[in-house]
């Protein structure tokens, strides 16, 4: 197991080398920060000092470079725009990002493995007909349109819940959340329906096929043949058996669901991680930028490797292995 | 052996239909037999000649579009037809266990095999420890031939081989003392020398307890060295019954004759193996009349013109052919 985790962590790092490469060289093809920044009426004087500040005036390489060796000291750059470390700031924006994600995660798995077991145990019935035309309806819309629905039916139209915001946050065990007060609760309500609905769909089609699937099993009809209570069956023999492949898809999806939230928490104004992005990509505020691909990249990584370790404790007969 | 007994189980005209996009399919079209207490019937047949389904019709675990339509499964004077889910669940596993033809798939991959003992006797005894559970499910083990069975208890299905997890199976079908176990070709996809273990501790198991067996298979061999009685099915239908020597010895039914031609024997090293002709029809598209007819070397007009009825040659002996006393000794 100990074999296992440092090989992975190693890969990790080859895998965060050539990212950052990749996004270093990425950001400085596209246009100049320095334009942002300057006043317009500003004298070349004044222009050469900025670059010469932000340091723009050396090799793509140099500069690279410099972030490299920085960044082992922690140092991922400063904000051109705030002038504070981009880590700090897109730390001090993670929380709200994390808890819209996990709330959207359970949403999906809360909903999407009973609907999607219904849907599977009894796939002519109407309601299943039903959870299935609605799933192929959460594919298919666009993330930022069902929120501008929502927005318009729920807040504004009947007026039930806000819409934009975190509302109020309190701390319980140490973690500051919105969803420790109502207030926060009613706030991320609607975004964090409108972020899951797509991993709802994918959890509850996952679901449906896993319980298609297992439900012909022998093993299935062996557990009926003992006269174990088919409430029984379905809640462990097939459960157990449908959770991996979910368990896989909701460890990988989680990744895509904190780097996609930018969407939602730009429609909901919601103070997250993806509102900073899309602002520092709109003023080309490259450490910022960087810094977050950085830190993605290394949730995802994270993410994969959680995703193996349980992988491994669902299903006894995936081994991990020191050696392959 | 069977004057002696009460009868356990009393099937009379059983019929199962599938009903199919492509019409109904009468899997099972008819069938009626008996199991003594402590008994042991084998029921033979060929793939598709409906012997699982009557297996799975007594207990009750027919997949949809399978319907049980007509007969009663009397189980010790109970029409199990007659019970809710619920009461038929109490029967599951309890008095009637079931083994499945192939153990690599019986047992859940994800579950201890502890877990798939403890349930089995959970199911029926909600008051019992799970520790007294746990001990029973070791004993069952140990007395299936598994060794070291306090260890084994805690591994996965993965980590036994096919006959191991057979006996674990037999185990957890015996666990609650059933008074009949069906077992659908359990041994069919066994190594012959494994094959051969599982059959003569299964034998062994059921004279000991007094469990009646009804022993599902294609193979006559092994219903000639189990059995006490035998029964072959055709196309949904019992075609012929009656004690295993008398049956093997001096088949009557034109089809039994083929699958008894059909076993290789030491007898007749270098001959040709005789087989029967054609192929099991469509049971869509069954004939009119005799099923049995297109493949039979015996075959008279008579044969097309309805369903031949059961002629009782002696109590044990029951014959489905219109050409009974015509067909020459073997």
């Amino acid at each position: 197991m100990t074999a296992f985790i440092l090989r992975r962590s190693l890969q990790s790092i080859i895998v965060l080398f050539v990212m950052s490469v990749i996004v270093f060289v990425g950001v400085n093809l596209v246009g100049d920060p320095v334009d942002m920044l300057i006043n317009p009426e500003s004298d070349q004087a004044e222009i050469d000092r900025v670059i010469r500040d932000l340091g723009l005036d050396r090799p793509v390489s140099e500069q690279y470079w410099y972030f490299v060796v920085n960044a082992f000291q922690g140092d991922l750059g400063r904000s051109f725009i705030f002038g504070e470390p981009a880590l700090k700031l897109i730390i001090q924006r993670m929380p709200a990002t994390m808890e819209l994600a996990l709330f959207s995660l359970l949403m999906a798995v809360v909903f999407g493995i009973p609907l999607g077991i219904y849907a599977g145990l009894k796939p002519n019935s109407k309601v299943s007909k039903t959870i299935m035309a609605g799933s192929i309806l959460g594919f298919s819309m666009p993330t930022f349109w069902v929120g501008i629905i929502l927005i318009m039916f729920f807040s504004v139209s009947l007026g039930w819940l806000p819409s934009t915001g975190r509302g109020e946050v309190a701390t319980y065990l140490g973690i500051t959340s919105s969803i420790f007060t109502l207030d926060g609760l009613s706030h991320i309500f609607l975004p964090a329906f409108n972020l899951a609905l797509f991993k709802l769909s994918s959890v509850i089609r996952l679901a449906r096929a896993g319980t298609r699937e297992v439900i012909l099993q022998d093993y299935i009809k062996f557990a009926r043949a003992k006269g174990v209570a088919e409430s029984r069956v379905v809640r462990v023999h097939l459960l157990k058996n449908i959770m991996i492949p979910v368990i896989t898809i909701i460890g990988l999806e989680f990744g895509s669901l904190i780097a996609f939230s930018t969407v939602t928490e730009t429609v909901f104004a919601w103070p997250g991680m993806g509102k900073l992005i899309i602002d520092s990509i709109y003023n080309l505020d490259r450490p910022v930028v960087v810094a977050y691909l950085m830190i993605i990249v290394v949730i995802f990584v994270t993410l994969n490797l959680i995703v193996d370790i349980l992988y491994s404790v669902l299903d006894p007969r995936v081994r991990i292995k020191g050696v392959s | 052996m069977r004057q002696t007994v009460e009868p356990i189980l009393e099937i009379s005209d059983l019929q199962t239909h599938f009903f199919t996009k492509a019409g109904i399919l009468r899997a099972v079209d008819g069938v009626s037999f008996e199991i003594g207490a402590g008994e042991i019937v084998g029921l033979v047949g060929e793939s598709g000649s409906g012997k699982s389904i009557t297996g799975f019709s007594i207990i009750g675990l027919v997949d949809s579009p399978g319907e049980i339509i007509g007969g009663t499964i009397k189980f010790k004077g109970e029409d199990l037809n007659d019970l809710s889910n619920e009461q038929m669940q109490h029967v599951r596993g309890n008095r009637i266990a079931m083994i499945f033809q192939d153990p690599m798939m019986t047992l859940n991959p994800v579950l201890r095999i502890e877990t798939q003992m403890i349930e089995a006797i959970q199911a029926h005894d909600n008051k019992i420890s799970r520790e007294d559970a746990r001990i029973r499910s070791r004993d069952a083990l140990g007395l299936v031939g598994i060794s070291s069975p306090d260890e084994r208890l805690r591994a996965y299905p993965h980590q036994f081989s096919g006959g191991m997890r057979q006996r674990v199976s037999i185990a957890i079908a015996m666990l609650n003392r059933p008074d009949l176990i069906i077992a659908d070709e359990p041994t069919t996809a066994l190594d012959v020398t494994i094959q051969g273990q599982v059959i003569s501790e299964m034998q062994k198991l059921c004279r000991e307890t007094k469990t009646a067996l009804l022993w599902i298979t294609h193979d006559l061999a092994v219903i000639a060295g189990i059995a006490d009685r035998v029964c072959v099915m055709y196309a949904g239908r019992i075609v012929e019954q009656g004690l295993v020597a008398n049956t093997i010895a001096n088949p009557l039914h034109p089809y039994t004759r083929g699958l008894m031609g059909s076993v290789p024997s030491q007898n007749q090293r270098g001959k040709p193996l005789q087989q029967i002709n054609g192929m099991v029809p469509s049971m869509l598209s069954l004939p009119r009349g005799c099923a049995f007819q297109n493949r039979c070397s015996y075959v008279t007009e008579k044969c097309s013109s309805g369903r031949p009825d059961i002629t009782h040659l002696s109590d044990e002996r029951q014959v489905r052919c219109f050409n009974v006393s015509e067909v020459p000794k073997l």
